[in-house]
């Protein structure tokens, strides 16, 4: 830098180094100051858990129905990761769910109809989802029509296709059995452990080391008891929930016997990671968040914000895609109801429960899954209450509307303290 | 203030520039020169081609012809990727940052730094906060808040400092002090000497004087188009340069008598207009 001398030491912002007790202060502030985040998602899970639980202790709270709950909420928790990139920039795809619908009846008729190796179907499908996020997107992004207005009628349209797709029959069964066991099968209890184990030590060994990069360069760093911290509350949610599904859930252990970890948990959880990692710790995720946040900005700093654009609508429809393929194997088949009715607005939900707001530049993939599991466990504890679907519906909009409510204050709250 | 010296030769040169949009002639013949180490006010009058003139020299569209010498070259500059490569950057009125990102985002914006593909915070927050106690900001509470908790002339503050993160040589900035308040404008001035200090050529685009005289080494003055005056400030009075600005002359500065008369838009229609323009000067 030549027009920039560095300054003698003393002139430098000097950070100095927290420990637990900073960091949580430091949080309590920014959740008072309006920077609410993921917590109103994490106390409605807590809270919906506890209630089913005092209703139905028998029912909700064994292991099988907690298997079952994350088989039935993968799929919305999918397209609503996808939902993310796109709500991020303040756009928004109604067609996700019949988006899933058509690749996943793609898939079916590869691997059923035609006979075909599987892999060859999943490919067929993610590329079907990546066309129709590109037609989005250009439309979008060249155009300049609302998203609104496009997804609205490739909501319209995809349901058509769906239903030529299908056509005589109302079904496309799926018939392959690796692709089966990806929303219904169960990982050996080792295996479970191992890659919980994994998961820990990966996510202790990369936050240490960026405190210790960041200190070495002599920034603000997170205190190691804080580090350690979050590795041992995440080490004991891992292991509690996987001790829990190790049981034998079977109704009849004689016959069959499941136990462990559903498979789909692991798809999940490397899609968190990737789509986390390419947010939060890349350009074009930080691009995302800029044309998000203030569009002119970005193309003045560089940005091609056409091409972010397109990108998170590729990405969120190829997201549907793999959720129409988790539908598929959850169900068995393809129906020309499959990603129809209230799925994609479940998934919208989830994505703004967990926190993700709706005017873009707001959101993480984390929320995308607390809320996704908050909308799965109103659904499967009011059934487990013998509710009827018009009270499901009911209280599922409730929820909804204080998800929004919380978004709402909180950003009034933030716009006084001067935060986003 | 540094006193200007006149043998110093300019980093940023323009001889003769013209630029027309349809029938409408913008420019006409605009010579203007900024010099490293200096602060260059650039006024004139609404309509007299002071935006037209930073976005040639930023490259957003070229003059039709005229000399553009940047550091004793003949350069070429048709789009904004080649005057940042000389060096060149405009802090524009509204100061395109994003809200919902922090000071380092915003320093780095498009420009990131990454290492393995993957961002490196830990570079780019260093050098943010290099550049900024380089600049002796001492404002801000901490560089990872977000953009949106800064008051106005902070956020000068982090888009002049993203101007001058990149080896730049030219700094442009247009009405750095229009939404300030006193005490603010002030901490922005003196943010604007330290970078000529640092020995960058600033060009400052100002509608208020107080802020020319206070700051500007040199200024350069136009009127309908045509660069009337490029004088040392400490030549000048306030009044003269009232003068030059809604008259284009003052004196035996700026247009001829007769020229000024002819560059008047009113001469033409409105016989009050030549009148007025002798009775102010």
């Amino acid at each position: 830098m030549t027009a920039v001398a560095t300054p003698p030491a003393s002139e430098q912002i000097v950070e100095p180094q927290l420990g637990v007790g900073d960091a949580v202060r430091d949080y309590v502030d920014r959740v008072r100051g309006g920077d609410v985040g993921s917590l109103p998602a994490v106390l409605g899970l807590t809270a919906l858990t506890i209630v089913f639980s005092v209703m139905r202790p028998d029912t909700f709270t064994n292991a099988f129905n907690f298997a079952n709950l994350i088989n039935q909420a993968s799929a919305v928790i999918v397209i609503a990761m996808g939902l993310v990139f796109v709500l991020l920039l303040g756009e928004i795809d109604l067609s996700a769910g019949f988006t899933a619908g058509t690749s996943g009846a793609v898939m079916a008729i590869v691997v059923t109809r035609q006979d075909r190796p599987w892999p060859l179907a999943v490919l067929a499908g993610l590329v079907t989802g990546a066309v129709i996020g590109a037609c989005i997107g250009l439309l979008v992004a060249k155009l300049g029509i609302p998203s609104f207005v496009v997804t609205l009628a490739l909501f319209l349209g995809l349901q058509g296709v769906l239903l030529k797709l299908i056509g005589e029959g109302g079904t496309i069964p799926m018939r392959d059995e690796t692709l089966l066991e990806l929303n219904n099968g169960t990982l050996p209890v080792g295996l479970g452990w191992v890659l919980v184990v994994g998961v820990v030590l990966a996510y202790a060994a990369v936050s240490v080391r960026r405190a210790q990069t960041r200190r070495a360069g002599g920034l603000h760093a997170d205190a190691l008891s804080v580090v350690l911290g979050k590795v041992l509350v995440l080490a004991v949610l891992l292991a509690a929930a996987t001790a829990y599904l190790s049981q034998e859930r079977s109704r009849n252990p004689a016959v069959t016997s499941i136990k462990g970890m559903p498979v789909v948990i692991v798809l999940l959880l490397v899609l968190l990671v990737a789509l986390n990692f390419v947010l939060g710790r890349t350009s074009f995720g930080r691009h995302v968040y800029a044309v998000g946040g203030n569009a002119e900005a970005a193309r003045r700093s560089g940005i091609n914000v056409q091409r972010i654009r397109l990108s998170c609508f590729v990405i969120s429809s190829t997201m549907a895609a793999v959720a129409g393929l988790l539908l598929a194997s959850r169900n068995n088949s393809i129906s020309p109801t499959t990603g129809g009715a209230e799925t994609l607005l479940y998934a919208v939900g989830a994505a703004v429960i967990g926190g993700t707001s709706l005017f873009g530049g707001k959101g993480k993939m984390l929320d995308a899954v607390l809320g996704g599991l908050v909308i799965a466990v109103i659904i499967n504890g009011m059934g487990l209450l013998n509710q009827p679907s018009s009270v499901v519906f009911m209280v599922t909009g409730v929820v909804l509307l204080v998800a929004a409510s919380v978004d709402a204050l909180s950003r009034k709250r933030a716009a006084a303290t001067g935060r986003v | 203030m540094s006193a200007p010296t006149a043998d110093v030769p300019a980093l940023l040169s323009l001889r003769g520039v013209n630029k027309s949009f349809g029938a409408v002639h913008v420019l006409q013949d605009v010579d203007f020169d900024a010099h490293a180490g200096q602060v260059t006010a650039l006024v004139g009058d609404n309509g007299a081609g002071k935006s037209t003139l930073i976005k040639g020299i930023a490259g957003i569209y070229g003059f039709d012809h005229g000399g553009y010498v940047f550091d004793g070259e003949h350069v070429t500059v048709s789009n904004p990727k080649q005057a940042n490569a000389l060096g060149i950057e405009v802090v524009y009125q509204d100061l395109a940052l994003c809200d919902n990102l922090d000071i380092v985002h915003n320093l780095f914006l498009g420009r990131e730094v990454t290492k393995a593909g993957r961002l490196d915070e830990a570079t780019m927050e260093r050098r943010a906060k290099e550049t900024l106690a380089g600049l002796s900001v001492r404002t801000v509470k901490s560089i990872r808040q977000q953009v949106a908790s800064l008051s106005g002339g902070q956020r000068q503050t982090v888009a002049i400092a993203r101007s001058v993160l990149w080896n730049s040589k030219v700094v442009i900035l247009d009405e750095p002090t229009a939404a300030l308040g006193v005490a603010q404008t002030e901490q922005v001035l003196k943010l604007v000497r330290r970078l000529a200090d640092n020995g960058l050529a600033v060009v400052l685009i100002s509608h208020n004087l107080n802020d020319v005289f206070e700051v500007a080494d040199r200024i350069s003055v136009l009127y309908l188009g045509r660069c009337v005056a490029q004088v040392v400030a400490s030549d000048v009075t306030r009044n003269q340069v009232v003068e030059l600005i809604t008259s284009g002359r003052s004196g035996d500065l700026g247009l001829g008598a007769a020229a000024a008369l002819a560059a008047s838009p009113d001469t033409a229609t409105d016989p009050t207009g030549p009148l007025n323009a002798v009775e102010a000067s």
